[in-house]
């Protein structure tokens, strides 16, 4: 071991808290070189200068400064504690919540505004099972060979999309 | 049998403010001291604890016990003591200037030097006192992250993996810090050293 790598081990060495391993080779190089056996026994009398300075006590009123300040602190609420001053707050939004849920979730007829209708245009009432043929309604509104068709009689939009359906 | 500090904290996490009683009895007083080697102002050193106090309370809900908690609370504590003599570093570099020789010079009480007084227990007083201010003179003028890895080590006897991660170093760079501290404090205090031989 050199003398740079005993700077690391020097400390651990003095405390006692090298392993059994390392302790035998800092000893190793400890029985050849003089510098390192002069600087471990003066680390250890370094060590016990600094025993030597004597621990000061916190003052009386240290306890009941932190207390005072810890009392001070804001009470620290999640956000559920803001329906705590009333129950009945906290019962009433938890219904409109289920009631929201079951609403949103009770299966229905579902409104489709026909485009061919226009913005002012009718308001069909579609079966869902005609759903797939409407999310085609562009390609099949654009397909050529389908303009060779007669026209079909005008305000039966409904007519209209079961011809498609039926091409 | 004796809480441990993890479930002291955590039974102050859950409500129990008698627990955080009994974590402020158990570490105000090496709390307090380290400061106090720190900063070397009694009245800042104990408003500096109850600062690590407080934030130690405001993490209560929070609270993870992922470390020891001597770690958490020392790398709190070594921080705020960092920051601190950062932010006077200018005020203390004035005073020094002026500064007297003294004996002990703790909490501003400049007394200096008197050796006239040949009684033999006033004598050895005064040999002491000189003893010690020479040793605190000795850690004072350490660089701050040397004093404290120094103060964890000596005083409060936490192991080399607890004082790295308080310092925010590796423990082979930790071992190092102590080392040149140690070779430092061998310099300074040599004519004790020699003394003691």
């Amino acid at each position: 071991m050199s003398c740079s790598r005993m700077e690391k081990q020097m400390m651990p060495y003095v405390d006692g808290r090298l392993k059994v391993s390392e302790q035998r080779e800092v000893e190793a190089h400890l029985e050849k070189c003089a510098a390192c056996r002069v600087r471990v026994h003066e680390f250890r009398t370094v060590s016990g200068l600094l025993d030597e300075l004597p621990l000061i006590e916190p003052s009386g009123a240290f306890d009941a400064r932190v207390r005072a300040r810890v009392a001070a602190e804001p009470v620290k609420q999640s956000w559920w504690a803001v329906f705590a001053p009333s129950p009945r707050a906290a019962f009433a939004a938890s219904m409109l919540l289920l009631a929201t849920i079951w609403i949103g979730s009770r299966p229905g007829n579902v409104n489709v505004n026909v485009p061919n209708g226009g913005p002012n245009g009718p308001t069909a009432q579609i079966d869902p099972n005609d759903l797939p043929v409407l999310e085609n309604y562009d390609i099949l509104a654009n397909f050529e060979p389908l303009t060779d068709l007669p026209q079909p009689v005008q305000g039966d939009d409904s007519d209209e999309v079961d011809g498609n359906q039926a091409m | 049998m004796a809480r441990s500090d993890v479930q002291l904290m955590l039974d102050v996490k859950a409500g129990d403010e008698q627990s955080f009683a009994l974590l402020l009895q158990r570490y105000r007083s090496p709390l307090v001291n380290f400061l106090y080697r720190m900063v070397r102002n009694r009245e800042q050193a104990e408003d500096l604890a109850q600062e690590v106090f407080i934030r130690v309370y405001r993490a209560r809900a929070e609270y993870v016990p992922s470390a020891k908690f001597t770690t958490w609370l020392f790398r709190i504590a070594t921080n705020l003591a960092l920051n601190s003599l950062r932010d006077t570093r200018h005020q203390r570099m004035e005073m020094s200037l002026d500064a007297p020789v003294t004996a002990d010079a703790e909490d501003g009480d400049d007394r200096t030097l008197d050796v006239a007084d040949k009684h033999p227990d006033i004598e050895q007083h005064l040999v002491e006192e000189a003893r010690k201010a020479m040793i605190k003179h000795a850690i004072d003028k350490l660089p701050e992250k040397q004093r404290a890895a120094v103060l964890l080590h000596k005083y409060q006897e936490l192991d080399y993996a607890e004082i790295a991660k308080i310092l925010a170093c590796s423990e082979s760079a930790l071992k190092s810090l102590l080392f040149r501290a140690y070779e430092s404090l061998r310099v300074e205090l040599a004519p004790l050293v020699s003394g003691a031989k």
